[in-house]
């Protein structure tokens, strides 16, 4: 299930202790900056419950993949109705009431167990389809994005499966899901550095000071960058100079910008500054990367 | 009892700080924070903790070293890569075998299949929760662990206490701060209100977004209604947002404007309808009482 | 006939719990000499998922041909309907006011879920 290392490729994710930070915007604009400097670039939205990079890289899809997920299919005519599927089924995803098997797939987190356990043989594994993956591209960017089906719970197997389309481009930006949970836990882990974007208010803190600690608890590197840092107050820059984290970019809350944004439309299109800014953010980024032990 | 759950697709609409209006507005109300990932609603609140407990979820499993063989069937049989040799780790140079907490899911494969009998299996704690006291009276919270699954859980745990808390009390109004996203936490969440009041922005990610929740709350049934925040962004998507509520029958009951006094009242630890007689916050009030106060 | 109504609390005049899987009591009533035991499903009321399959299994434990409560998702009906239990719905008022409707037969029986699931 682990991606094999890549031959020198990079992996970047951006995240945020919350949703709303401008996540999917740096990610994007990272991304078409990389390109516009001539790396091979991929963009992967593992933010599958609401993949939002689309609208501004507007790739041109070229392939839909659905994904499933492992689920048991019972072949009632080889039950004995002994009961212990259910009994070692941690998720009540395969219940025996009076000797008959009723399953709940929407449950199952295709641990194989009860394949393992039945003594009959009757059980094999089918696939349920969670979502789907498209890919695409738009001008030198590759794009591959993940997206649930809405009502569906289980988003880590999709993200799985995302990553593992990633190839030996360059440099991938990986757009992660927002919070500290399981889903974005699968999408940064074995990436080589996570960008952290918050806005400097009270909640941006919060969100970030978990942020942080996901990020520390999982043994990565990681930058800090400010969205709209002229609104709020300093309590975002004191953390991070109290933490030793890296400031590595502050993006001032421009109308201009907002507009653009709210079209779907790239900042860097509209404010070619800001290309000089992620370029120079992409320094930085490549310089804590390669020093070692500074986290 | 009434249920008000408050959610926004995405992040960052100002959810939190539409909640936080609502509960200075309303009378005879519990706050549940079911935000659990990210919760920021006692930041405006004045939140004082009352009482806290642990939240115990999901069972993981570890390798007892010393009875462990080396016989690596847990390795073969893990199917998430939890079980991994010391030596992948950064900084160790063993090669003895172990779980990784982070990707164990807790289905107890190794568990049952281990020929010596050497992984223990159990319940862990996952995170807390907590029963806070605030000027807009009870509430609940809770934080989830770092790295940890099952936010739906948290989310059911906070709900069942608010519940409770309002039959005791006599309290008539459950007031839902919900998630982002639309996965198994929103669903917690809005499962078994009377309103859902999705917040969004003019924004195409915005629109993308409402559309997936309003999808998701229509499985349940409830009745939803949108409010578009920050609406002055972008008319020309409001209208478009406005049309695309009129068609699929979700009613559009406030329009909020871009006012600064958000952040400001956040970092003065309060309502923007506590901080202010902006513009804004009568059009907060007009929606409150739009959306009939119980 | 054994029959368990879904309530708030351990008595028979108790509120009826609109939710199945999530009912923090059942009342098990013998219909017919009016006898009740009140069990507790209280270790149900956190479960994550499967709050509804685990409590169609625990109703069938206790051996009633009937459950009566307000509301049932597909997980818990599936798993009742495998039992063999009917599933009354629509139930309301307290415990003892279910017995009656139920007795009635003002209640309709489930032919399928009437919510649905996730953590209903
Ligand atoms: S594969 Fe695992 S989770 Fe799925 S039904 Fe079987 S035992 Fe349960
Ligand atoms: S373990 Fe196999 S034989 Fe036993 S009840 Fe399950 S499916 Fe039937």
């Amino acid at each position: 299930m682990f991606a094999e290392r890549r031959n020198g490729s990079l992996r970047i994710a951006v995240a945020s202790g919350k949703g709303g930070t401008g996540k999917t915007a740096v990610a994007t604009n990272l991304a078409a900056t990389l390109s516009s400097e001539g790396y091979r670039v991929v963009y992967a939205d593992c933010d599958v419950e609401e993949p939002n990079g689309h609208i501004f890289l507007k790739p041109t899809i070229r392939s839909v993949e659905r994904v499933g997920t492992p689920v048991p299919d019972v072949d009632l005519s080889r039950c004995n109705g002994c009961g212990k599927c259910g009994d070692i089924c941690e998720f009540s995803a395969i219940v025996c009431m009076n000797g008959k098997v009723i399953t709940f797939p929407e449950l199952c987190h295709g641990c194989d167990g009860c394949i393992l356990v039945c003594p009959e043989n009757a059980i094999r594994e089918t696939q349920r389809e969670i979502g789907c993956i498209e890919r695409g591209r738009r001008d030198g960017i590759e794009f591959i994005h993940g997206v649930l089906r809405v009502g569906e719970a289980m988003s880590a197997p999709l993200i799985r499966a995302v990553k593992q389309k990633l190839s030996d481009e360059d440099v991938a930006v990986i757009d992660a899901p927002p919070g500290t949970s399981c889903p974005v836990i699968e999408t940064v882990r074995d990436t080589d550095f996570v960008l952290l974007v918050t806005e400097p208010t009270p909640f941006g803190l919060s969100d970030l000071r978990l942020a942080v600690e996901m990020v520390r608890a999982l043994n990565l590197k990681l930058g800090v960058i400010i969205n709209r840092c002229d609104i709020g107050n300093s309590g975002v820059r004191d953390y991070c100079a109290e933490q030793d984290i890296p400031l590595l970019l502050e993006i001032p809350d421009d109308r201009e910008i907002a507009r653009a944004y709210s079209r779907g439309q790239m900042a860097v299109e509209v404010a070619p500054s800001l290309k000089v800014a992620f370029a120079g953010l992409w320094e930085r980024i490549v310089t804590r990367i390669s020093s070692r032990n500074d986290e | 009892m009434k249920q008000l759950v408050v959610i926004s697709g995405k992040g960052g609409t100002g959810k939190t700080s539409i909640v936080a209006c609502f509960a200075a507005l309303s009378q005879n109300r519990v706050l549940a924070d079911c935000d659990v990932d990210a919760a920021d609603l006692h930041l405006v609140m004045d939140a004082r903790v009352r009482h806290r407990e642990l939240f115990r979820s999901g069972k993981k499993a570890s390798i007892v070293s010393e009875k462990c063989v080396d016989c690596g069937e847990c390795e073969r049989l893990c199917r998430l890569g939890a079980v991994i040799r010391n030596g992948d780790a950064k900084g160790k140079d063993s090669d003895s075998l172990h779980i990784d907490p982070i990707v164990c899911e807790g289905c107890g494969v190794c568990y049952h299949f281990c020929p010596a009998d050497a992984i223990a299996f159990g319940e862990t704690v996952s995170g807390e929760w907590f029963v806070s006291e605030t000027r807009c009276g009870p509430m609940v919270h809770a934080r989830l662990g770092i790295a940890q699954g099952n936010s739906g859980k948290l989310v059911s745990v906070v709900r069942s206490q608010a519940r409770g808390l309002a039959l005791k009390h006599g309290l008539d109004l459950i007031i839902i701060d919900g998630p982002p996203g639309i996965g198994c936490p929103v669903i917690a969440s809005v499962t078994g209100t009377d309103l859902v009041l999705v917040v969004t922005e003019p924004t195409l990610s915005g629109v993308h977004d409402l559309e997936r929740v309003r999808q998701l709350a229509s499985h349940f049934r409830t009745r939803t209604v949108a409010c578009i925040n920050k609406c002055d962004l972008n008319p020309k998507m409001t209208a478009h947002i406005e049309e695309h509520c009129e068609e699929t029958g979700m009613e559009v009951v406030g329009r909020i404007r871009y006012d600064k006094s958000v952040t400001l009242a956040q970092i003065a630890k309060t309502s923007v309808v506590e901080y202010s007689d902006s513009p804004i916050s009568l059009e907060i009030r007009q929606m409150w009482e739009h959306i009939g106060a119980p | 006939m054994k029959i368990a109504i879904t309530a708030q609390d351990n008595e028979l005049h108790s509120a009826v719990d609109p939710r199945f899987g999530r009912a923090r009591w059942f009342i098990v009533i013998d219909i017919d000499t009016g006898d009740f035991v009140p069990v507790s499903n209280a270790k149900n009321l956190d479960t994550g998922q499967g709050a509804g399959i685990q409590a169609g299994r625990h109703a069938a434990e206790l051996g009633v041909k009937a459950v009566v409560t307000g509301n049932v998702g597909p997980k818990a009906f599936r798993i009742l309907k495998a039992a063999g239990i009917d599933v009354h719905i629509g139930a309301k008022g307290t415990v003892e006011e279910a017995t009656c409707q139920f007795k009635a037969g003002v209640l309709g029986l489930a032919k399928q879920a009437n919510v649905e699931g996730h953590w209903a």
